[in-house]
């Protein structure tokens, strides 16, 4: 049971690898990146029960908050084009480059 | 099972290492070294080394990405094409690997419990613990009490470099040269 939901994780993950590696714009990479991480955490999860320690699920936590914070940090500097005083300066807040603009 | 997904997690490594390599848009590469590193830590969760595995999520996943988009930031966006190939580096890396590979031969195997690193201080700590320091996790006890001192100096280097990345990428100096540059 557990052997076969890590299987389909692992597909998804298989499947969101290849969107990373040909993903036509930087929006898709990003998204796929995000969705890694949430499939890493539930890989974390079911391998925890599957090999009978489910007490890594504490680390699957973990590894929601990292993805959260990382993605948050993405989408700033797609905002921003800087990850540093954002906030003071606003003159520096230009609008997306037109490459990274139409999806 | 687990030795299947230790092979199909190997595979996507190195297929994400590849990618590395060959994009030029250092975007996606910052990317793919995201996902590099979300795997090599669900290798080490799978060995058993859950510590390690914090670490490189965190670090690699986490703040190196941020810290590489804001170099992205700061520098270019894509990575020049190169004049022309060399095959130097290519047989460097290829020796380094095998000499490496060919030192783990000799290594006990993984999760031997006869292997020295078993066998020297690992009994003591477990035998001394309860009555040394009476902390119910031994890996607590080792860390903040037997190596105290290296903790302290791990705390230190780290809160140092800390303190130099904030300094670095908190734009304090722009801050004052403008500042300077008003009052003027």
């Amino acid at each position: 049971m557990f052997a076969a939901i890590s299987l389909l994780i692992f597909i998804c993950m298989a499947m969101l690898m290849v969107r990373l590696f040909a993903g036509p714009t930087l929006y898709d990479r990003v998204l796929a990146l995000n969705v890694f991480g949430s499939c890493t955490v539930l890989l974390i999860g079911t391998v925890g029960f599957l090999f009978g320690r489910p007490d890594f699920l504490d680390i699957a936590l973990l590894y929601a908050l990292i993805n959260f914070v990382g993605t948050i940090a993405v989408l700033k500097f797609f905002r921003y084009r800087r990850l540093g005083d954002a906030a003071d300066d606003t003159e520096s807040i230009m609008p997306p480059e037109p490459d990274s603009e139409e999806a | 099972m687990e030795l299947a997904l230790t092979i199909l997690l190997f595979v996507a490594l190195v297929a994400t290492a590849l990618t590395i390599a060959l994009v030029r848009r250092l975007f996606a590469v910052v990317m793919l070294s995201g996902v590099f590193s979300l795997l090599s830590a669900l290798l080490f969760v799978l060995m058993d080394a859950v510590d390690v595995a914090f670490t490189e999520a965190a670090v690699g996943a986490g703040i190196s990405s941020v810290l590489m988009l804001g170099t992205i930031a700061l520098t270019a966006r894509s990575e020049k094409r190169p004049e022309r190939y060399s095959l130097v580096p290519l047989a460097v890396v290829l020796l380094t690997g095998g000499v490496l590979i060919y030192g783990t031969l000799d290594m006990p195997n993984f999760g031997a419990a006869d292997a020295p690193v078993q066998l020297h201080v690992g009994p003591d700590y477990i035998r001394k613990t309860p009555e040394d320091i009476d902390v119910p996790n031994i890996v607590t006890a080792v860390l903040a009490s037997y190596r105290g001192f290296d903790t302290l100096g791990e705390v230190t280097v780290v809160f140092t470099a800390g303190l130099g990345v904030v300094l670095l990428i908190s734009g304090l100096g722009r801050r004052i040269r403008r500042r300077r540059e008003g009052a003027d």
